[in-house]
């Protein structure tokens, strides 16, 4: 059984989903997977990496620097024989993939929503043009690196890994973080949220996504995205753009509200599980990839759909 | 100081993908190129960069083709003082290991203090190429840059996670890759585009490593299942509900 070391990020004393679902998918490739860990909290964390068989716990300087944390744990996937390296594609997975990539010398492959076994190798698929090709690759390197995209694998059940050892990080660490701004509320990333409701210009004005922010809070799990139009206008910051120059999405449930549906938004979330399309004009090309059109005014049916879900949550 | 921007030809936005006919690759015929979005963030950034300090060169550097004057000159137009092209045909389908290999190379031959990126290049959405220079060269890197002061010999950068904002203290050398937010492009006036014509454009015959990336096949993602219009206006919102939680059962 192939080994492949999973990257695992942790936040209040648990490992991310989204780097559980990256055990996921390393388990459904047929892998053994080593659990790394890096960071203050680690090694309490280490216990939740559920899929696991090992969780290593990288450990040193306080200032968590990612080109340490890279170095470290190339060095472990090498002294584990490891054939595999993924981590999940959020901004540490990605910033920390590409660099254990060099160490090893292989080339990463980012955003993978597919890993097969191919021998002791394996294979991935992942988008090109933001999604408008599928691409499944393999490598001649030794390790496949890869970062998994989030809400696309399932996170394994189980328990905590049977071993847990350490490793000292001893690279010296070349940019250090100094600082964290936590976000004042438990706002999800549109990567990460199981329900994104986005929004386009045809809301006019900044303000009316008020109501898209009630939306969301029906449903609870609900983050607020948005198309490039209403961020280049400043309606919405730059971290909620879904699309070809945003972020790609996943959800179970995606709501697009005044939005057209021009060829980069609907790269960045037509891999969504279910759409939801509320639009005025009824030739919009967003009704080609939702599964549930609303052809109405959106500044009617959002409220009332906001009541609606609340009702139907209970 | 000796500034880079590392920059990159794709496809324009609003192209459409199209396999090719042994269904590993992607049709290149027909397409329309632009600098990467994110590139030219990398090249704004440059520029500034040689502004505040009042001194040094920017390099915009690519892997490319003989053929991608125009886009590469419109770098020159917005700043950049010269361009270096390290030719090699067969550069869209190099994979990221080779790509930076290659550019690894040539920024140590030219001794770059720091080096400018977009956060990814949008054709292949790789995001590594930066942080893998970086690595190679034994650099500090930045990734996904929304913030940057540098001063002398270091810098301070912010970067957006999905708990909020970071802030990484770095010394130069360094690449830093750039994320939306961090400036405004410029446009390239009259003057600039004039000036362009006579900056030095150096094309180089690239040494690059094969691919490791091998692909197996390339394909149009699945058409989704055809959907359905529940209704018009606030009217339709019980069928909406009724069929988000019996059909599709996400509620």
């Amino acid at each position: 059984m192939s080994k492949v070391i999973v990257y695992c990020e942790h936040t209040g004393g648990e490992v991310r989903r989204a780097s559980l679902e990256a055990i996921g998918a390393a388990k459904g490739a047929g892998a053994d997977v080593v659990a790394v860990l890096a960071g203050e909290g680690a090694a309490a964390a280490a216990a939740t990496a559920v899929g696991a068989s090992k969780a290593v716990c990288l450990t040193g300087p306080a200032e968590f620097s990612s080109d340490a944390v890279a170095a470290a744990a190339a060095d472990v996937c090498k002294a584990e024989g490891a054939k595999g390296f993924l981590a999940a594609a959020t901004y540490r997975g990605k910033d920390i993939a590409p660099r254990v990539a060099a160490h090893l010398d292989v080339t990463p492959f980012a955003d993978c929503i597919e890993v097969t076994a191919d021998g002791d190798s394996f294979h991935v698929k992942r988008p090109w043009l933001a999604g408008k090709a599928l691409a499944t690759l393999g490598t001649s390197g030794d390790v496949m690196v890869a970062t998994t995209r989030l809400n696309v694998f399932n996170a394994p059940e189980g328990g905590a890994p049977g071993e847990t050892a350490e490793h000292a990080i001893s690279a010296e660490a070349k940019a250090k973080v100094t600082g964290i701004e936590a976000k004042g509320d438990s706002k999800l990333d549109v990567k990460e949220a199981p329900v994104v409701v986005s929004g386009g210009r045809g809301l006019q004005e900044a303000e009316h996504f008020g109501m898209l922010e009630d939306l969301a809070g029906a449903f609870g799990n609900a983050a607020v995205g948005a198309s490039r139009a209403v961020v280049d206008l400043g309606w919405r910051p730059h971290g909620e753009q879904v699309g070809q120059t945003g972020k790609t999405v996943s959800p179970q449930l995606y709501i697009a509200v005044a939005i057209s549906g021009a060829i980069q938004h609907l790269a960045g979330m037509r891999t969504s599980g279910t759409i939801v399309a509320i639009n005025k004009d009824a030739d919009a090309p967003i009704f080609k990839v939702a599964d549930y059109g609303i052809v109405g005014d959106a500044f009617e049916i959002v409220p009332k759909l906001t009541e609606a879900i609340k009702a139907a949550k209970g | 100081m000796n500034i880079v921007a590392c920059v990159k030809r794709v496809p324009t936005t609003e192209a459409v993908a199209k396999p090719t006919a042994d269904g590993k690759g992607l049709d290149s015929a027909g397409l329309q190129y632009m600098i990467s979005f994110y590139d030219e963030i990398a090249v704004e950034e440059a520029v500034k960069t040689k502004e505040a300090l009042g001194a040094g060169e920017v390099t915009v550097l690519t892997l490319g083709t003989k053929g991608g004057t125009k886009e590469i000159r419109e770098c020159l137009a917005k700043g950049g003082d010269k361009a270096v092209v390290l030719v090699d045909e067969e550069w869209q389908d190099r994979d990221a290991r080779a790509t930076a290999k290659a550019l690894t190379a040539q920024i140590q031959s030219m001794g770059a203090d720091v080096v400018f990126m977009g956060r990814v290049a949008t054709d292949r959405d790789n995001a590594a190429v930066g942080p893998m220079v970086a690595t190679y060269l034994g650099w500090p890197c930045v990734t996904d840059v929304i913030s940057l002061e540098i001063s002398g010999q270091s810098g301070t950068a912010k970067v957006e996670t999905e708990d909020g904002v970071e802030t990484v203290t770095f010394s130069c050398p360094a690449v830093i890759t750039c994320q939306k937010g961090l400036n405004e492009p410029r446009y390239a006036g009259l003057k600039g585009i004039m000036a362009a014509k006579k900056k030095p454009y150096e094309e180089i015959d690239a040494t690059v490593e094969a691919n490791q990336a091998v692909s197996v096949e390339v394909a149009l993602p699945a058409a989704r299942k055809e959907g359905r219009i529940v209704g018009e206006g606030v009217d339709a919102i019980p069928a909406l509900i009724e069929a988000l939680q019996n059909e599709a059962q996400v509620l």
